[in-house]
């Protein structure tokens, strides 16, 4: 693996992380019930902990003048690796719930083999995610549950989440031009395929939701083709050190 | 949203193998899958627990405040029922 893809491989993580963690930090202060608030709040705290690791890791192989904030909030749509689910708005409680299981059921799988990868500072970071990702998948499934085989209205709202966010999972499982170099360093996404799509159809079925079979995947995130969600979350994660560049407090 | 409110349980927290479950506090959810996984997230987060109960609310049954003194106030003069006359080594802790 070139550098380069080694870079891109670490920041397609990080930017997984740090997008969706920032997209669940938005329901601070307005969860649906204090326990909850402080449930995705953690979420969040652990996901921005985990881009942080890997931005880190990155700077270091970049060296020169980049630091794990000019990854974050120095690049623009178009440098950022994330795949499209994780940059989408976060709607209802029922469509934040979805996106978070069809997520960490991705990580969950991801992190269990990126322990062995070759690159042992990625799978030390793989190691310590892993951790929090079996909660953050254990605590998701049990809301997809809960809501798809809960009220009519629930459930309603559980199929328009999934009609809106399935077709952003394909891209999991279409590897970016720096993944396919990675042998050895980079997890195999065909590895992972049946077994992620094995967990979500088992809780799927468990809520008495169905994901349409026929839905054409859309991709591109991970090489930097995003929707147009993306450009909003940057503006407002990205403005102060964008209006005042190297600030501290 | 409804003002429906979910049911309150009482958590327990173990802090230390060995140590008691003391009580943390109260929080809301729907059933006792939920009642440990909020308590976890709400009451956790600072590693302070290794083991956790939860016990809905309406089932801790309390004693009246009214009755206090002739509930508690009898054993005060009975220093005979402290085990305070042994000496314990030092080695024995969370006596």
């Amino acid at each position: 693996m070139d550098r380069n893809s080694h870079i891109n491989y670490i920041l397609q993580l990080a930017d997984n992380a740090l997008v969706l963690g920032h997209r669940n930090s938005e329901w601070t202060g307005h969860g649906p019930i204090l326990e909850q608030d402080i449930a995705l709040s953690n979420i969040a705290l652990d996901l921005i902990g985990q881009a942080r690791y890997l931005y880190q890791y990155a700077a270091k192989l970049a060296a020169g003048e980049v630091t794990e904030d000019t990854l974050a909030y120095g690049r623009d749509a178009w440098d950022f690796r994330n795949c499209l689910l994780v940059e989408q708005t976060n709607g209802d409680w029922g469509k934040t719930i979805l996106r978070q299981f069809l997520f960490s059921a991705w990580q969950y799988f991801f992190y269990e083999q990126l322990q062995q990868s070759r690159d042992s500072e990625l799978a030390a970071i793989a190691e310590k995610a892993y951790k929090e990702v079996v909660y953050h998948l254990r605590w998701s499934s049990e809301w997809v549950i809960r809501l798809g085989d809960g009220t009519t209205e629930s459930h309603q709202r559980m199929e328009k989440a999934l009609e809106l966010l399935w077709k952003f999972t394909g891209e999991f499982f279409v590897p970016a031009g720096y993944e396919k170099e990675g042998i050895g360093i980079a997890v195999d996404p065909a590895v992972i395929r049946p077994l992620w799509e094995d967990k979500v159809n088992e809780v799927l079925a468990e809520a008495g939701l169905r994901a349409n079979p026929e839905t054409w995947m859309q991709t591109g995130g991970k090489e930097g083709r995003h929707t147009e969600e993306l450009g909003y979350l940057l503006a407002e994660m990205q403005f102060l050190q964008r209006a005042y560049p190297g600030c501290e407090w | 949203m409804t003002e429906q409110q979910w049911p309150l349980w009482e958590v327990f927290i173990r802090s230390k193998q060995g140590l008691d479950h003391k009580h943390a506090g109260s929080i809301h959810a729907a059933d006792a899958a939920m009642a440990i996984e909020n308590a976890r997230d709400v009451y956790t987060r600072r590693m302070e627990g290794v083991s956790i109960w939860v016990v809905e609310s309406k089932y801790i049954h309390a004693s009246n405040p009214d009755e206090a003194s002739s509930l508690y106030d009898p054993a005060n003069d009975k220093i005979y029922r402290h085990p305070t006359f042994y000496d314990l080594p030092d080695e024995l802790k969370h006596m």
